[in-house]
């Protein structure tokens, strides 16, 4: 079991789309075409069909009038019923980045229909909607054009429809949004319902040639929309993987080695067997799950009970040597060496720079594992039958989910069917479909009977794909006017495991935009630590973490100087990027739009207003900024820190560059707001510590989240618009927000804090 | 031992139920009532509240012996004949959720909150609402909708 980096980032994994153009990418798959279905009782449903290897012959503009037959079933993305009602496709994964309400947005937006009066229906997994997916803040600049054209579409139909009937120009007729055809000058007019079924016998249009709305000419897209679920989520109607409850459904409990990789030695089982309510306990075996004792029994409860008299000996393996402590040591060993091996990266002449340079600053900085902590624990519903599983799985990949149960019970994984749940929290942990793959397993042992295995908080801590922590050793020179001129970096990372250098996938540096192409002399090593501890993608993989050390060191770099930060970074920016190293993937980077960001915050947060007055010792604000995921972000905080050390967040202030349109301002808004609370809680209270190859926190109180009592006091987000494609903002915000709390407290405080958590650190001054 | 359990205005009649099982489990996995949520189980995230005689608790912690007789509300029983209260109503309004999963507990507290002090400030909402987590980071919309849905009550 593998987190499935398919689907991760474009910056440093090969994208499916030009990255570079992400507003031209594809969404659907390219096998799936358009077509009309009929719908019994009239009205018309714009389907998604998949092109199979016998269907050539059915692809030419096919009329609707028939549903069609063999392999080419309806999907409907969007259904017109005589009655007028409208019913437009969720086909993503919605885990509280909003795509269940701004991909419909797109889609409803050219269709010309009031939003109130649509209905918002998730999908299935369904390899005719194309990617499916929610990672890598890809959504939104694979999606945003294909979604429009979809609309766009149906609404030609329907004109067309409506001008057949009048015997009218089809140009001489108008949508104005409220679900009808018009014809000014005679006055006439129909609703989609009325022309729904006449427009489900006419030819598709080729959907690229249908012409799409001027942004000015958008009555929805910008506008602030509440998200679609709303209504349920206030009552608590069932909505979440959790939630699920099939007839005769039973429920799971899954205990592993708490040490990673250990196997099952050997288990008495008979105890929990006679515990009350329980119907089954077995030893799970199955390709790609890890070795361990299920129980299923009639309630959450009883199957967790049930854990107390299972006794289970361990073979743990090779991981008891994995700690915290052992890591760290063996990073102090190699930062006190010269770095050996060839280094990632190299520009200019950095010895020679560095020697030259007017002010040289070295600095180490480290930050420890975090676990993803989903609100809503890992589960997933499982019901096996003779011909396959039905998967009911909060799963950000449900392609992934459908491979892993497939693998885990040997079948194909056209017999597995996923439903997709609302997901309570992603972050990238549901990327990696374990839990799927184990609730394949285990309703394999109870076949024909659901099963709902759910992971305790303990298990949910302990057996997590971690954001790996990492050590930085920096180098760094200033010239006398006020430019970096040296960078140098020594990275200690984590391995892929234990006899490899290979870096595991989502623990290598991040891609060079900074400083590689803002800096002339360039000189960076990364070295990987053995180990054996699962690691997967943390929200803004790499960059998330990376950029807390690399935004410190620089704010070191400017006060080392003399510089205001802000005039410091403005001035790294003003020197033209250079292009990217040979060999580094990723989308083309524009500084002129990271410094945009950056004086954005800047002007937003009064950062050096005309009149300002300095500061008082105690109070102090940071800036950083991160190219992430599409998205250019800076971000100013301001803290108040009082003489015995404890900490107040004033304000946070976001400056954010993601293109020329905010799909839904209320959700992207609110993706702004949880990635500075997100961010902040992951560098001032959040640690994961390996202690014998095994987690050494089981839960909240000693792995606690932020609290509402330590959010920031404001939160203000402020979106530069820029002619550029717009791009997704699940993770590019989160990055700049640790570092420009850092930036802050040395502002108020005088104290660098180079590890995090920084309540671990002592804050106080005199 | 048959244990009558009062949810919502409903009398249930519990059969060979062990009394200390949490009434969270109760909720869901007997009485079907999934709105209450299971984060934790330890009592420190708030998932699980519900109303014990008007006051916000903890489920997960609660046996079913201690709620037996009492008068206990779900997110399910806040809405009287479909009709949102003004706190559920501005949850809406304010767009709070992002994946949702925590704010079942978070309207439970807040309407708590509401209750005794129907005019709170800042402070007062965070320190009522301290016990409830949002791993999504909907804090500062969740004090701006406590504050909406105060402005439409009698203070
Ligand atoms: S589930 Fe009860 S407090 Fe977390
Ligand atoms: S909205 Fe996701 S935990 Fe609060």
């Amino acid at each position: 079991m593998h987190p499935d980096l398919s689907v991760l980032d474009p910056v440093s994994f090969p994208p499916a789309v030009s990255a570079a153009r992400p507003g031209d990418a594809p969404a659907l798959d390219r096998r799936s075409f358009l077509r009309l279905a009929a719908l019994a009782g009239g009205g018309f449903a714009l389907a998604l069909y998949l092109r199979g290897p016998d269907a050539a012959a059915a692809e030419p503009a096919v009329s609707g009038g028939a549903e069609p037959g063999g392999d080419f079933t309806p999907s409907l993305f969007v259904r017109i019923t005589p009655a007028g009602e409208i019913t437009v496709l969720a086909a993503n994964p919605e885990c509280g980045q909003g795509v269940k309400t701004a991909f419909p947005m797109l889609i409803v937006e050219e269709l010309d229909a009031p939003w109130a009066r649509v209905k918002i229906e998730q999908a299935d997994l369904d390899p005719r909607l194309g990617r499916q997916a929610a990672a890598g803040s890809r959504g939104t600049p694979t999606h945003y054009q294909p979604y429009r054209r979809l609309g766009a579409t149906a609404r030609a139909l329907l004109v067309s429809a409506a001008a057949a009937r009048w015997g009218v120009p089809t140009d001489e007729l108008q949508t104005p949004g409220d679900a009808r055809v018009v014809h000014a000058p005679t006055g006439r007019a129909a609703t989609y319902g009325e022309l729904a079924t006449a427009a489900a016998a006419l030819p598709v249009p080729d959907e690229k040639t249908v012409p799409l709305k001027d942004p000015s000419a958008f009555r929805l897209l910008g506008r602030r929309v509440g998200g679609v679920d709303n209504p349920r989520i206030v009552v608590g109607a069932p909505l979440f993987g959790l939630d699920v409850r099939r007839p005769g459904q039973l429920f799971a409990t899954f205990v592993k080695c708490p040490v990673f990789g250990g196997v099952v030695r050997s288990a008495d089982l008979a105890a929990a067997r006679a515990a009350p309510g329980v119907r089954a306990v077995f030893e799970v075996k199955a390709p790609g799950v890890a070795s361990g004792v299920a129980i299923v029994a009639d309630s959450t409860w009883r199957a967790f009970q049930a854990r107390d008299v299972l006794k289970i000996e361990w073979d743990e393996g090779r991981a008891t040597g994995d700690s915290d402590a052992a890591f760290a040591a063996a990073a102090a060993r190699l930062h006190d060496a010269p770095p050996a091996g060839d280094p990632l990266r190299g520009a200019g002449d950095f010895a020679a720079a560095h020697a030259a340079a007017a002010v040289r600053v070295e600095a180490r900085y480290e930050y420890p594992f975090l676990s993803h902590a989903n609100l809503e624990p890992q589960n997933c519903t499982a019901l096996h039958r003779p011909d396959g599983v039905e998967l009911w799985a909060p799963t950000q990949s449900p392609s992934g989910a459908r491979d892993a149960a497939a693998k885990a019970l040997g079948v194909a994984p056209e017999s597995v069917v996923v439903h997709m749940t609302r997901i309570g929290g992603g972050f990238g942990r549901r990327l990696t479909n374990d839990f799927a793959a184990e609730a394949a397993a285990i309703a394999r042992e109870v076949s024909g009977t659901p099963v709902q295995l759910v992971w305790t908080r303990a298990d949910d801590m302990q057996h997590d794909w971690y954001r790996p922590g990492g050590f930085h050793a920096f180098r760094g020179g200033v010239d006398a006017d006020g430019r970096v001129v040296a960078w140098g970096e020594h990275f200690v990372t984590y391995a892929a495991g234990y006899d490899t250098d290979k870096v595991a996938g989502v623990a290598g540096l991040a891609a060079a935009e900074f400083p590689g192409r803002l800096v002339p002399n360039v000189l960076i090593h990364q070295s990987p630590l053995p180990n054996g501890i699962p690691l997967g993608p943390w929200r803004a993989p790499r960059t998330s973490a990376q950029c807390f050390a690399q935004q410190c060191f620089l704010d070191e770099l400017a006060h080392a100087a003399g510089r205001d930060p802000v005039e410091f970074r403005l001035a790294l920016l003003a020197a033209p990027a250079a292009p990217a190293p040979a060999g580094e993937r990723g989308p083309v980077f524009d500084n002129a739009r990271m410094a945009g960001v950056v004086r954005l915050a800047a002007e937003k947060s009064g950062w050096g207003a005309p009149g300002e007055t300095p500061w008082p010792r105690g109070r102090g604000r940071g800036i950083a900024f991160q190219f992430s995921h599409l998205g250019y972000v800076a971000i100013v905080a301001e803290v108040t820190v009082s003489k015995t050390g404890d900490l107040v967040i004033d304000r946070v202030v976001v400056a954010a560059d993601v293109g020329r349109q905010i799909i839904n301002p209320s959700g992207g808004e609110n993706q702004s707001e949880g990635s500075v609370v997100d961010g902040i809680s992951s560098a001032l209270v959040q640690r994961i510590t390996i202690e014998g190859g095994r987690v050494a926190q089981s839960g909240f109180a000693d792995m606690p989240l932020l609290r509402i009592d330590q959010a920031p006091k404001r939160i203000e987000t402020h979106f530069l618009l820029t002619d550029n494609p717009p791009t997704g903002l699940g993770e590019p915000v989160i990055p700049p927000v640790p570092p420009a709390l850092g930036n802050a407290i040395f502002a108020a405080t005088g104290r660098r804090v180079r590890r995090l958590p920084f309540n671990a650190a002592d804050l106080s001054w005199s | 031992m048959p244990t009558t359990l009062t949810v919502n205005g409903r009398v249930h009649e519990l059969a060979d139920f062990d009394p200390a099982t949490p009434l969270l489990w109760v909720l869901r996995d007997h009485l079907g009532l999934v709105g209450t949520k299971y984060g934790c189980g330890q009592g420190l995230c708030g998932a699980c509240t519900v109303h014990f005689n008007g006051a916000a608790m903890r489920s997960c912690v609660l046996p079913l012996a201690a709620a037996a007789g009492q008068k206990i509300t779900t997110i399910e029983g806040l809405a009287a004949d479909a009709r949102l209260t003004p706190l559920q109503q501005a949850w809406c309004d304010e767009d709070v959720a992002q994946c949702g999963y925590c704010q079942a507990g978070q309207i439970m507290s807040a309407t708590a909150l509401l209750a005794k002090n129907p005019r709170p400030t800042d402070a007062d909402i965070d320190g009522a609402l301290a016990g409830n987590l949002c791993r999504c980071g909907t804090y500062q919309r969740i004090r701006r909708a406590v504050h909406a849905a105060a402005s439409t009550l009698p203070a």
